[in-house]
């Protein structure tokens, strides 16, 4: 889709929100919007794209109470803005649009975590992203090394690089919009995601890359929506396998869940955000036990987070089922990092490797 | 010498005065900073049981004023009916002397202990002599007595005593110095204002080093002075009983009739079979035996309840209303008066109230206000069975949170008045357990409950048809607008969402530019007049239409419009100004009307 169409399909799909409220209106009819409700126990398994999706539970917000009133209103204002930033060819970020609001007296945001909601809803009712509102992310991408090269289409024209070769010691700096960039070839075997600065810096450090053909991809925490993007894109197009590799406690197991089945908060988008196929390498809580790693205790939060995990739909395999139970059992944490005690090769020598053959991919 | 007589030597008998030397916290002396409460409250005790004798309205002033380091100087003044000067040494100078221990009926202090023990505290702390000015009469002159107690023998010690000018007509004035501090000063001001509350006819001025603060009246009406009455049948012991045989001179009927209450001839002689004495033999006669089956037979006979109207003085519903909206601004103010019941011989009255919302703090414990005979209770509220039985009460079912004690925006006072409170100790802090008491407070308390979860459950109900009518109002006029522009079409109309949603009388006001604009729509089936009343800065003298009349007070203009409305019908008023102000609509029922001020 060219350019000026994809503007126009946005426009349009925007002004059907607004018509629906006018004819409400018209007739006498208290405006509102039904949109999937966000929660865990709304996200079903969708068969055919292997994704979390959003299921069939509907909330109605209708303005008859103030506080729906004063959400149709910021979407109103909201819709108003985009339909006129597109129009312009103007894009802002999702900073910029909660400062804008500054001037729409009762329509201003509160907080930016209520403007980022509210363009998430306005996605799910145009089925469009953000992008397509000339909405940029504030997050910065996160970075890539290894033998893959791309073309990236910048201010100053098209560039082509190679991952390892073109670029400094942090890597490759993924866009926020991934979709300015195309992949070109690959010498690899597979992709790994490492939550951590530390341990990326390390399987570089030791050439993991270069020894075992991986590309590795850091996830920065819990990872942006073009670092999602590009590893469905990786995965997509050259079917190379994707291993996640955070810390061992409850909150790195989302990190993972994010990536292969997609968020909650983004289910909608689901299908191209999240690599089904992404598996999951460590730390594993049975890797504390067996490889006696140093450990921290769980504290309150880290078990009601287990816990929850264990009624989340996306974790309710056996597999997930049997370590998150052991990690209870011991009630003991541990970083990746923590493989450094038995010596910092220990990781690219042993674990990795032995996991990586476990695992079939090696 | 045998041992028994070397310890002879050491015995001998403890003069009351000395007793209370090596236990102040029986009085309530413990501590220096609980010293000067305990002063404060039995001196304004006194003042207060005085003038109420005296039937005027109580005027007492209350100074605190630190004389050097940690020595204080507590002055406390009445109008009351004055001391004779005879009788002013016994008064402040020697413990367990009063005219109230030996009569039944409601009164603030009893046994006389209460002021001569900070005489006695005084002495003990500083040294200083107490002085005295007391007046009876406009006719004759002031008398200025300095004292103090002889301890060893509990007899007043007067250093001078003179005739002095004094200002006031009638009244007596107490200074007392002794070692204190004032740490519990917030103390004793709450002392102070709960005592405000219950005394609702007295006015107190407070000088506390150097802060001024006067608790108005705002009932001018002298409470009636309880009238003391005999002892209850059923509320006597055998010692009492002994006594008050031993002083009559006649037979025992006539002694049952005239020495108590609520004993008539034929109770008197059923008493008298009972216990299988004659009617006719001397009182003063009865063997210790006859004695004891005297009383027994008392006891096993009905009697009514003793005259509680007489000997007791309920604040009353009203009054404590009023007090304590004087001292705490609420949303919610109820107060109960139960009916008077007896325990143990001994009548007694329970008054609540429960008060909520306002400027109350929204967290934490209620507020608890206990109350003896019109006295605050300050101290050991946990020992006291007034907040046993509040902890006992499921405030959750009147919609309150509770934690032990019900939690939020909660006022409760109770007020027990009896010829006879049951205290757990001399200091006077707490109520005992009594059955009978806890039930009557447990009931009043029940009784406001229900009131106020009546009043909470009608305030959230107005809450959401308020958050309704603003959605509808205010904010969905704002989508229209902002919709139509996306559309580019015009303003869709969306009175017919108000009028479906409100079914009600919807009142806007809004100021746009310098426009003030006031709208009645009458969606309703109301048909009639309403009055509109607006009170602002704005004088509105350009107003169309007119207002039918104006007041106005200091800079506010009250502009009120009389408005026919019919089903259906809607009315307008536009003025230059700056709007803001209070909007008021009579005429309708408040329920079927809704006032938006658009520009909140």
């Amino acid at each position: 889709m060219s350019k000026s169409d994809l503007n126009k399909r946005a426009i349009e799909s925007l002004q059907t929100i607004a018509q629906k409220w006018y004819d409400q209106m018209k007739s006498g009819v208290i405006p509102s919007i039904n949109l999937p409700t966000r929660t865990k126990h709304n996200i079903e398994f969708d068969d055919e794209s292997e994704v979390w999706k959003y299921g069939e539970k509907e909330s109605t917000r209708s303005a008859g109470s103030a506080k729906s009133a004063m959400h149709i209103l910021k979407m109103a204002w909201v819709i108003w803005f985009l339909k006129k930033q597109i129009g312009e060819n103007r894009s802002s970020t999702l900073r910029e649009l909660y400062y804008i609001s500054e001037g729409w007296k009762k329509a201003k945001f509160g907080a930016q975590d209520e403007s980022n909601f509210l363009i998430e809803d306005l996605e799910i009712l145009t089925d469009m992203q953000r992008e397509a509102f000339h909405l940029r992310p504030e997050e910065d991408g996160a970075t890539i090394f290894g033998a893959i090269e791309l073309k990236e289409v910048t201010r100053r024209g098209e560039r082509t690089i190679h991952c390892r070769d073109d670029v400094g010691e942090a890597g490759y700096q993924i866009p926020t919009n991934v979709d300015t960039i195309d992949f070109l070839s690959h010498d690899a075997r597979f992709v790994i995601a490492i939550e951590t600065g530390g341990m990326y810096a390390r399987l570089i450090e030791n050439g993991f890359d270069e020894e075992y053909k991986a590309i590795l991809v850091h996830l920065k925490g819990q990872p942006a929506r073009s670092t999602r993007r590009v590893l469905n894109r990786i995965n997509d197009q050259f079917k190379l396998p994707v291993v996640v590799f955070t810390d061992g406690d409850p909150w790195s197991y989302r990190i993972y869940a994010s990536v292969a089945y997609g968020a909650i908060k983004s289910a909608h988008m689901s299908e191209i955000l999240a690599t089904p196929q992404a598996r999951f390498i460590g730390v594993q809580p049975s890797d504390i036990r067996d490889y006696n790693l140093p450990s921290d205790h769980l504290n309150e939060r880290d078990i009601a987070a287990l816990h929850s995990e264990l009624s989340d739909p996306r974790f309710a395999t056996d597999y997930w089922k049997e370590q998150i139970n052991l990690q209870l059992k011991m009630g003991m944490k541990s970083e990746q990092q923590a493989f450094a005690a038995r010596g910092l090769d220990f990781v690219t020598k042993e674990y990795l490797p032995k996991r990586l053959s476990d695992m079939g991919i090696l | 010498m045998v041992l028994a007589d070397e310890l002879a030597k050491a015995q001998r008998s403890i003069s009351v005065a000395e007793f209370f030397e090596k236990n102040k916290h029986l009085l309530g002396f413990d501590s220096p900073t609980r010293g000067i409460i305990t002063t404060v409250k039995e001196a304004v005790d006194n003042a207060l049981d005085a003038c109420e004798e005296a039937e005027v309205l109580p005027d007492i002033y209350v100074g605190i004023k630190r004389i050097s380091g940690d020595v204080f100087r507590i002055i406390v003044e009445d109008n009351g009916p004055g001391i004779v000067p005879a009788q002013i040494p016994y008064v402040f100078g020697k413990l367990l002397y009063g005219s109230r221990f030996h009569q039944i009926k409601q009164s603030r202090g009893q046994q006389g202990i209460g002021i001569s023990a900070a005489v006695l505290y005084a002495q003990l702390t500083t040294g200083t002599p107490t002085l005295v000015i007391s007046r009876t009469s406009a006719a004759t002159p002031a008398c200025q007595v300095m004292l103090q107690i002889k301890i060893e023998t509990n007899e007043p010690d007067i250093i001078s005593t003179q005739e002095i000018e004094w200002d006031r007509a009638h009244g007596t004035r107490v200074q007392i110095e002794f070692k204190s501090s004032l740490a519990a000063k917030k103390r004793l001001l709450e002392y102070l204002r709960y005592t405000a509350v219950v005394n609702p006819h007295a006015r107190l001025r407070v000088d506390l080093d150097d802060e001024t603060e006067t608790f108005e009246r705002v009932s001018s009406e002298i409470i009636v002075c309880p009238k003391a009455i005999q002892p209850h049948p059923h509320g006597i012991e055998i010692g009492q009983l002994q006594r008050m045989l031993a002083s009559s001179d006649g037979q025992v009927e006539l002694f049952l009739v005239s020495g108590f209450s609520r004993v008539g001839k034929k109770t008197a002689l059923e008493m008298c079979q009972i216990a299988g004495i004659s009617p006719e033999k001397s009182a003063k006669k009865l063997t210790p035996d006859e004695q004891r089956q005297l009383i027994a037979a008392m006891q096993q006979v009905n009697v009514p309840a003793p005259p509680a109207s007489l000997c007791l003085s309920p604040i009353g519903e009203d009054l404590i209303i009023r007090g304590l909206r004087k001292e705490f601004p609420m949303d919610f103010v109820r107060a109960r008066t139960r009916p008077s019941s007896v325990f143990s011989g001994h009548p007694f009255m329970v008054e609540a109230a429960l008060g909520y919302g306002g400027k109350l703090p929204p967290e934490g414990n209620a507020q608890i206000l206990r109350f003896a005979n019109r006295v605050p209770l300050m101290y050991q509220q946990g020992a006291c069975a007034i907040t046993g039985c509040i902890t006992e009460i499921n405030w959750k079912s009147y919609s309150v949170s509770q934690q032990g004690l019900p939690v939020g925006p909660l006022l409760i006072l109770v007020h027990v008045a009896s010829t006879n409170v049951p205290f757990t100790s001399e200091s006077k802090d707490a109520v005992a357990s009594i059955p009978e008491i806890e039930k009557e407070v447990t009931l009043a308390l029940q009784d406001l409950g229900r009131d106020l979860k009546q009043f909470l459950s009608r305030r959230d109900r107005n809450r959401l048809a308020e958050d309704r009518a603003r959605a509808v109002c205010a904010i969905i006029p704002e989508i229209a607008e902002k919709v139509a522009e996306i559309v580019e079409l015009p303003i869709p109309d969306i009175s017919p969402i108000e009028g479906r949603i409100m079914r009600k009388m919807v009142v806007k006001k809004r100021l746009s530019g310098d426009t003030v604009t006031i709208e009645l729509n009458n969606y309703t089936d109301f048909n009639g007049t309403v009055s509109v009343y607006e009170t602002s800065p704005d004088s509105a003298h350009d107003a169309e239409p007119k207002a039918d009349f104006v007041t106005s007070l200091d800079t506010e203009f009250t502009k009120v419009w009389q408005v026919p409305l019919a089903p259906g019908a809607s009315w307008k008023v536009t003025w230059k100004g700056r709007g803001g102000g209070n909007l008021d609509i009579r005429g309708i029922d408040e329920g079927k009307c809704v006032v938006v001020d658009l520009n909140v």
